[in-house]
């Protein structure tokens, strides 16, 4: 039998370097489809030896789109190392600090790289298809989308001094109190940014009606789902709370798991061609244990968000589930973005009106009172972990890290699979239309996923597509860098 | 004690004579940059940054260690010296393995400052990306081996000013690294009194406050300076 293989490479528009590699059988239909990562960082290993105090600032430079969520999962584990409940003017200021981040980044997967595709079209000019070319069409939704960003990039610039790799968590605290003005300046803020949001969410809702056949396709199938929800209530949550892990018809396998204790849930495999580990839910195996993180898990998991407006848009969400309410497409990732984007301006609002917020208390200080400590944050793209094991010197000895892409890898395989397999027939030349290729690689992109983190990768994310025969021969190759 | 008269870069600057070529610089307000060098510490012109060319000598003379003479004539700045100096820059940072981002000292660094003062925008020396470890075992204070650049700023403070003599050199050459007492654990040393004039000293992150974030390590070198004079004015005999 003869099978060809496709490889795009670069994938573009998304964070890191990864390509995807579709085999065709010998009718040209797809056989199987494979998303690579193709760096390979070793943050796991470089970290041994270095002091607990300094792992923040080290691992927050594993991504410059997401450093807080890393600043936040390493202060964490110091915390737990340290064995110190820290102020809680320090934990609502590292909250505020996460939504800004969570704003900034889902901004910037929605407006910036994954809404030419929507505003555009999956088929138009790929030299216009970017946001150069949406700033030229509809120069009002770029704009708003940037300044967006820029809002949720400006939260953690006030708070840590800078906008990339503020090493402004550290265990036991954060190292700067908040001041008023800047309070101020941030709530000025977020009027503007909400109403972006809420006009994304318009939009959004209208494109999923008029476009079935990308909802239906874009990894549309069945996974468990994991994330954090809070200790109270089983809430929205991003910064603490329990591990919760359910299926796709909504039965809750695993609730109030402590995150110190993921190494029961979660395992991880190592797939000979990807960079990218594949964690998988341990009680279930490899592969089926596969499971989503991210957006999409954090609105399935959730009982309610807890604010309003987000809260009637998650009534909405649900409703293009299945019979439990449990939403199975990631193309809606792009939805349940929005929908977090939307809470977090809510809760900012909150957090900036608490009396704590603008407390001088924010540090506790601390020794090395344990030789082992875990810490968790729900990064924009899902739960991410740090396990770090020290020496009684406060020296690491050990680092684990469970990154939000990685656990999402399954299923990011799945999904160019199946939008291969609907979307590319009879391939029996070498070409394939530029557009189809497109709809794989933003298959890609709905999963926002961040592969500079995920294997521990410098650089932007081009994407290289490969046709392979069922030789193994490269039949053609879609690059761009 | 009497007065001479030399010129430094076609300024004609008047000194003590038994003050050297950087002082008589600095009391002109002419800069000339050091690493090794710290007032109120003796000065070892070892790390050849204050290098400067006197008419007349063939060689170049080490400013911190060079005393003035009636009518030399000295050069501080010349294309030759500023062409060495980053050299030298390079060379340190290729040596050890300094990482500014996610160093505690990053921006309160007296290499890194030298390195934008000098231009260094990248190294021409392959790195040596030794393998070096840590000291933490002192409860006050850490000891990087990898961000130290053997100025021994440490080991005079702690030997000059606090008297202990704690800390000291071991080795030769590119292996050479500070250590404490007859190389044991910092932390169970049994001459170090804790007091901190090491971590003052230090030009880098190499000696820190335990528990410092990237950047939040702050040393205050002219305290040493501060107590180096007063001793010597008797400021608080009674």
């Amino acid at each position: 039998m003869t099978t060809r293989r496709v490889v795009i490479d670069p994938v573009t528009r998304i964070e890191g370097h990864a390509k995807i590699s579709i085999f065709l059988d010998e009718d040209g239909e797809v056989r199987d489809a494979q998303f690579h990562v193709t760096e390979f960082r070793g943050f796991e290993k470089f970290c041994e030896g270095r002091p607990l105090a300094e792992m923040a600032g080290i691992t927050a430079r594993v991504c410059g789109i997401c450093p807080v969520s890393h600043i936040l999962a390493s202060a964490k584990a110091g915390d737990d190392i340290f064995a110190v409940d820290i102020p809680p003017a320090a934990e609502k200021l590292r909250r505020l600090m996460n939504l800004g981040q969570i704003v900034q980044s889902h901004a910037l997967s929605f407006f910036h790289l994954s809404s030419p595709d929507l505003l555009l079209g999956f088929d138009s000019d790929p030299a216009q298809r970017n946001l150069f070319g949406l700033i030229a069409q509809h120069p009002e939704f770029a704009r708003g989308g940037i300044r967006l960003r820029q809002f949720g990039q400006e939260i953690i610039e006030l708070l840590g001094g800078r906008k990339i790799h503020p090493a402004w968590a550290v265990p036991g605290g954060v190292r700067e109190p908040l001041a008023p003005e800047k309070r101020d300046h941030i709530l000025s803020r977020v009027p503007e940014a909400r109403q972006t949001v809420l006009d994304a969410l318009a939009f959004f809702k209208r494109y999923i009606a008029e476009h079935r056949e990308e909802v239906e396709h874009f990894g549309n199938f069945p996974t468990l789902f994991l994330g954090l929800v809070s200790k109270d209530g089983a809430q929205w949550e991003h910064y603490d709370g329990y591990l919760r892990v359910m299926d796709s018809e909504g039965n809750i396998l695993v609730d109030g798991h402590d995150p110190r204790r993921y190494t029961e849930i979660i395992g991880e495999a190592v797939e000979p061609h990807s960079y990218l580990k594949s964690p998988y839910f341990k009680p279930w195996g490899y592969p089926e244990g596969a499971y989503r993180v991210g957006p999409l898990a954090r609105l399935n998991l959730c009982t309610r968000i807890g604010t309003p407006l987000a809260d009637a848009e998650l009534a909405e969400f649900r409703q293009h589930g299945n019979a439990r309410g449990v939403v199975l497409s990631s193309f809606m990732y792009h939805y349940a973005r929005l929908i977090e984007i939307l809470a977090a301006t809510e809760r900012i609002e909150l957090l900036l009106h608490d009396p704590d917020i603008l407390s001088p208390h924010v540090r506790a200080g601390g020794a090395i009172n344990k030789l082992e400590g875990v810490g968790v944050s729900e990064a924009p793209r899902g739960t991410l972990l740090h396990h770090y094991q020290v020496d009684p010197h406060g020296m690491v000895r050990r680092v684990n890290l469970i990154i939000a892409t990685g656990q999402n890898n399954l299923a990011m395989n799945r999904t160019v699979k199946q939008i291969a397999q609907h979307w590319i027939h009879g391939a029996r030349d070498a070409k394939i239309p530029e557009g189809l290729l497109n709809r794989v690689e933003a298959g890609i992109r709905a999963f926002d996923p961040c592969l500079s983190c995920s294997t521990h990768a410098v650089g932007q994310m081009p994407l290289i597509v490969r046709l392979f025969d069922a030789h193994g021969q490269l039949l053609d190759e879609v690059r761009r860098d | 004690m009497s007065v001479v008269t030399l010129t430094i870069n076609g300024q004609d600057v008047s000194a003590r004579d038994d003050a050297t070529v950087l002082q008589a610089a600095r009391e002109a307000g002419i800069h000339i940059p050091v690493l090794c060098y710290l007032e109120g510490l003796s000065a070892v012109g070892a790390c050849r940054l204050c290098l400067v060319e006197v008419a007349g000598v063939n060689r170049l003379l080490p400013a911190c260690t060079t005393r003035v003479q009636e009518g030399m004539e000295v050069h501080t700045d010349t294309p030759r010296l500023q062409t060495y100096r980053r050299h030298i820059i390079e060379l340190l940072f290729a040596e050890r393995n300094h990482v500014c981002a996610v160093c505690v000292a990053n921006g309160n660094c007296e290499l890194q400052s030298l390195a934008i003062e000098v231009g260094m925008d990248h190294v021409r020396y392959d790195y040596v990306f030794p393998s070096l470890g840590m000291d933490l075992t002192h409860e006050r204070f850490g000891l990087d081996h990898n961000r130290c650049i053997l100025c021994t700023r440490c080991v005079r403070a702690c030997d000059e000013i606090e008297g202990a003599h704690t800390l000291d050199v071991l080795g030769r050459g590119a292996k050479a690294r500070i250590v404490t007492d007859l190389n044991m654990p910092w932390g169970e040393s049994p001459t170090c009194t804790s007091c901190g004039k090491c971590a003052m000293a230090c030009p880098t992150g190499a000696i820190f406050k335990q528990g410092s974030t990237v950047a939040e390590m702050v040393h205050h070198p002219e305290k040493l300076a501060f107590l180096k004079t007063a001793r010597e004015r008797r400021e608080w005999r009674v």
